[in-house]
């Protein structure tokens, strides 16, 4: 399979990046080679192999069903969540206006 | 007086400790050294301040009788990947320049724990993703080893090239690296240096800018087995604030060095006799077989038939996880935002996106983006997904016939800056051999073993069972008993 350059601005609008046309012109046959490159997959017979989901053996843990039940994974932080933003409103993120 | 910047990090310790000398002297030697190596673009950021504190934090302890921790008195270098309280944390990239974290990543707080102290944040391929140090928003970084007669800037390696050039140019004695790929071993091999990826999951992910979270692992850079051990169990715990952290007790790996193998099995993988490997490398693993065999191990032949395809697939899958993680840069809630005139949510997004990743950030998440999306989840990712498990299986496999396993680390040493830039998939291919264990999940190490014929330096690379680092740990330290590798790179920064 090989993307041209309509395909790579779809795909750069699906991942919010915006590409001037030099741009796309410049990474689809980059883009080519890589998937031309990792396409030998599918030479390897995989129908009765299943899918890595967690390369070491975990148990999923679980946390007492209580805020705050662990501090170190609690909240209560919101200055500090917004110390960084770009915009912070009255405790809020600011956003452009996204309705009229 | 000893000059402390040839001091490793059981040097420094043992020092501080017995009272030859204070972590104070010590930190201000390194804070000068780092002063004074500019050229090399090692540091996003220095941290003096944090050195020397850290430091009288130490001095002041003994001075009281209180016990020392690990790491007391040894300043160190943070990858730039690791959120630092108070520090600007980057991964190198325009989209994170000025984010200063509220928090302190668990390994890092770990290592200050232990009583060691930061030189400062350090350069690195931007996000992770590259291996050549080519890919920083702050520039590349220089490796300190140069060609016999030539002044070429060569590469340190990647990502974690600012901490493997820190290290080998002795303006750190030890620095944390991150391995997704190979990212600790590659610039190891490339400057002369160990480095130890261990099983993912024994060090926390909490706070390390995410790369491709299934493969991301934390780990040591030093220029000792000795020193790697030490720093491995100072950084590595159960933190849970990390789902995918291993609940078990860091072992003494320290205390258990031992670099006599009798009775152990070291398995030489014949696919990893690759077309395109330097002859220098493979007259490396011919020695590296020797020394091993000499430290009493048994060599055995060994097949991993899926080797071949461990490349593709990582390159399939660590774009997708990155498209994913990646997505959280949309300067709403930290980093760069930029909001021309006008613009609505959406386009804010795209401009801020576009002028925030480097061009390998932004190829990356475009695969990854691609290979997830609608009709090509199944030809791509899912395949990339079993073709892992095919990976991990021959490991498996091979277990039942050696303890540990010997390949080279790199399949060339490194490489002018500026001479891979035509093809991202050359580049690529510096981590053909450093992949599978990642794909894996397994402890690897590279160890430097030999110095090419014009003058640079090579690693070989030992792979380990899940959770056995110290198996991994002793194969190096035989290698380096045996290599007597003392090469150290001219200054000329």
């Amino acid at each position: 399979m090989s993307v041209d350059k309509q395909t790579v601005a779809k795909i750069a609008s699906l991942a919010r990046i915006k590409m001037s046309d030099e741009e796309l012109e410049r990474m689809a046959p980059e883009l080519n080679n890589i998937l031309e490159w990792v396409e030998q997959l599918s030479e390897v017979d995989t129908s009765d192999v299943a899918p890595m989901t967690a390369v070491i053996p975990n148990i999923l843990r679980l946390r007492d069903d209580v805020v705050d039940a662990d501090p170190l994974t609690g909240g209560g932080k919101r200055d500090d969540v917004l110390a960084n933003a770009p915009a912070a409103e009255h405790g809020f993120f600011g956003v452009p206006k996204v309705i009229e | 007086m000893t000059d402390f910047t040839s001091l490793g990090v059981k040097d420094i310790r043992d020092g501080v400790a017995k009272g030859d000398f204070t972590a104070r002297e010590v930190a201000k030697t390194f804070n000068d050294a780092v002063a004074g190596a500019a050229a090399l673009n090692a540091f996003i950021v220095t941290t003096p301040d944090h050195a020397v504190a850290a430091a009288d934090a130490v001095d002041a302890a003994r001075a009281k009788g209180d016990t020392l921790g690990k790491m007391a008195g040894v300043p160190i270098g943070m990858k730039d990947l690791f959120a630092t309280r108070g520090v600007q944390t980057t991964a190198a990239s325009h989209i994170l320049e000025g984010f200063t974290p509220e928090y302190e990543s668990t390994v890092s707080a770990n290592l200050w724990a232990s009583g060691a102290g930061m030189l400062g944040k350090l350069n690195l391929d931007q996000f992770a993703m590259g291996s050549s140090n080519e890919t920083s928003y702050f520039g590349d970084v220089s490796s300190p080893w140069r060609k016999d007669g030539s002044n070429a800037a060569m590469s340190p390696g990647g990502s974690s090239g600012g901490s493997s050039t820190a290290v080998a140019a002795r303006i750190v004695p030890a620095a944390t690296g991150t391995d997704t790929g190979g990212s600790i071993r590659q610039p190891a091999a490339f400057t002369g240096i160990c480095g130890i990826k261990p099983t993912y999951g024994r060090c926390s992910r909490w706070g390390v800018v995410a790369f491709a979270s299934s493969l991301d692992q934390a780990g040591p850079m030093a220029r000792s087995v000795e020193d790697c051990a030490i720093m491995l169990e100072a950084m590595a715990g159960f933190d849970p604030k990390d789902t995918t952290s291993l609940q078990m007790d860091v072992p003494n790996w320290e205390a258990a060095l031992s670099a006599d193998l009798s009775g152990k099995k070291v398995g030489i993988p014949k696919e990893y006799q690759m077309e395109g490997t330097d002859q220098a490398i493979l007259d490396s693993w011919e020695q590296g077989k020797a020394w091993l065999k000499d430290a009493g191990a048994e060599i055995v032949d060994i097949s991993l038939p899926h080797t071949k395809y461990a490349l593709p697939a990582y390159y399939i899958i660590a774009p997708a996880e990155a498209s994913s993680n990646l997505a959280r840069y949309d300067g709403v809630r930290y980093g760069l935002r930029d909001l021309p005139e006008g613009a609505g949510l959406q386009d804010m997004y795209a401009e801020t996106r576009a002028a925030g990743f480097g061009d390998e950030v932004k190829r990356r998440i475009l695969i990854g983006t691609y290979v997830l999306s609608a009709g090509f989840y199944d030809a791509y990712y899912n395949q990339a997904q079993k073709i892992r498990t095919l990976v991990s299986q021959d490991f498996e496999k091979a277990w039942a016939q050696c303890d540990v396993i010997l390949a080279p680390t790199t399949p060339t040493a490194s490489f002018p800056l500026g001479s891979l830039d035509a093809d991202p998939l050359t580049m690529y291919l510096n981590d053909v051999f450093a992949v599978p264990a990642s794909l894996a999940g397994l402890p690897a190490m590279s160890v430097p073993a030999a110095m090419t014929k014009d003058g640079l330096p090579l690693g070989l690379q030992l792979v380990g069972k899940p959770f056995d680092e110290q198996g991994v740990l002793n194969a190096g330290l035989a290698i380096q008993q045996r290599a007597g590798f003392t090469a150290a790179p001219e200054k000329w920064w």
